[in-house]
């Protein structure tokens, strides 16, 4: 492979790093739960998907973009699905301050659902 | 025998949902190396073998495909991704620091259907700074975290991000039905 073809790969696997690099500090660094469920899910799935586009553009055959794709398309749809369950485990176990939030529409509708 | 969902037929005794056994056929020709006649018919079998093992129930029907609003969507949706990439561990460091920065916010979106409020919250996870923690399917209401809604301003602007992407998901995927909610008013 020449060194212009190796380049666009590079740049694609050291970005998909930094920003998976990012996810762990985030979870590292920020103070509550919910704002590293940010961390935890977004760079991280960006990070993976341009791994997955540097694999791509390297064995640019159809079984490995297939492969890839479907990695893509799971990431994607059970990223949210996680974050939806660990952030419903919280609230129900009481790990949200709600004082720290500005609004809290959730807290209001557990307790009017309560009464 | 009425009340079968369309596109099933009945195996052993099972309503068998052919749109299922279809995308569930998909995802094993993607998983398989090559495409040939004989990977589509174990693709078929290892489908049918699932869905009567696993009975799931009737999937919501609502869901059509328009290309230009799918490819809208997803133009949109790799845009989002990209800007959500950098920018926002930093945003996040700044944020959420300090106290009362961040807000969880309650928007109930306009149309009813299973479909969109999972589509929809999944597209949702794409924005920077909004992360779904709470779903309620009965009203098809969806609960974000919001990074950096600090005052009135910034809780309508996260609802008003909410109903937009919500939009796009209903002119790439939705019915007819779906689509009057979505232009017969902007207020739900």
């Amino acid at each position: 492979m020449s060194l212009a073809a190796q380049l666009p790969i590079a740049a694609f696997l050291l970005v998909g790093a930094s920003a998976s690099i990012g996810a762990g500090l985030g979870l590292l660094r920020l103070p509550d739960l919910l704002t590293r469920m940010h961390a935890a899910t977004k760079p991280q799935s960006v990070g993976l998907l341009l791994v997955l586009v540097a694999v791509g553009i390297r064995f640019p055959t159809g079984e490995v973009i297939t492969t890839l794709v479907l990695i893509a398309l799971l990431q994607l749809t059970t990223v949210p699905v996680a974050a939806h369950l660990v952030g419903r485990a919280a609230y129900r176990t009481g790990q949200v301050r709600s004082e720290d939030l500005y609004v809290d529409e959730l807290a209001e509708a557990l307790d009017a659902a309560a009464d | 025998m009425e009340e079968r969902p369309r596109y099933s037929v009945r195996v052993a005794g099972r309503t068998v949902q052919l749109p299922l056994v279809a995308w569930l056929t998909l995802i094993w020709l993607l998983m398989g190396d090559r495409f040939s006649v004989a990977n589509v018919l174990s693709g078929i079998a290892a489908a049918l073998v699932l869905v009567v093992v696993f009975p799931f129930p009737p999937l919501d029907p609502g869901l059509r495909f328009h290309p230009a609003g799918f490819a809208r969507f997803a133009g949109r949706f790799a845009y989002d991704m990209a800007r959500a990439a950098g920018p926002l561990a930093l945003q996040a460091f700044d944020t959420g620091l300090q106290r009362r920065a961040n807000s969880v916010v309650a928007v109930t979106l306009r149309t009813h259907s299973d479909f969109i409020l999972t589509a929809t919250s999944i597209a949702l996870s794409a924005l920077p700074g909004a992360l779904v923690v709470d779903v309620r399917r009965q009203t098809g209401t969806l609960f974000l975290h919001a990074l950096g809604a600090a005052d009135d301003a910034g809780v309508e602007s996260v609802r008003r991000l909410v109903l937009d992407q919500e939009a796009r998901v209903v002119r790439a995927f939705g019915t007819r039905e779906d689509r009057a909610l979505i232009e017969g008013g902007t207020n739900p």
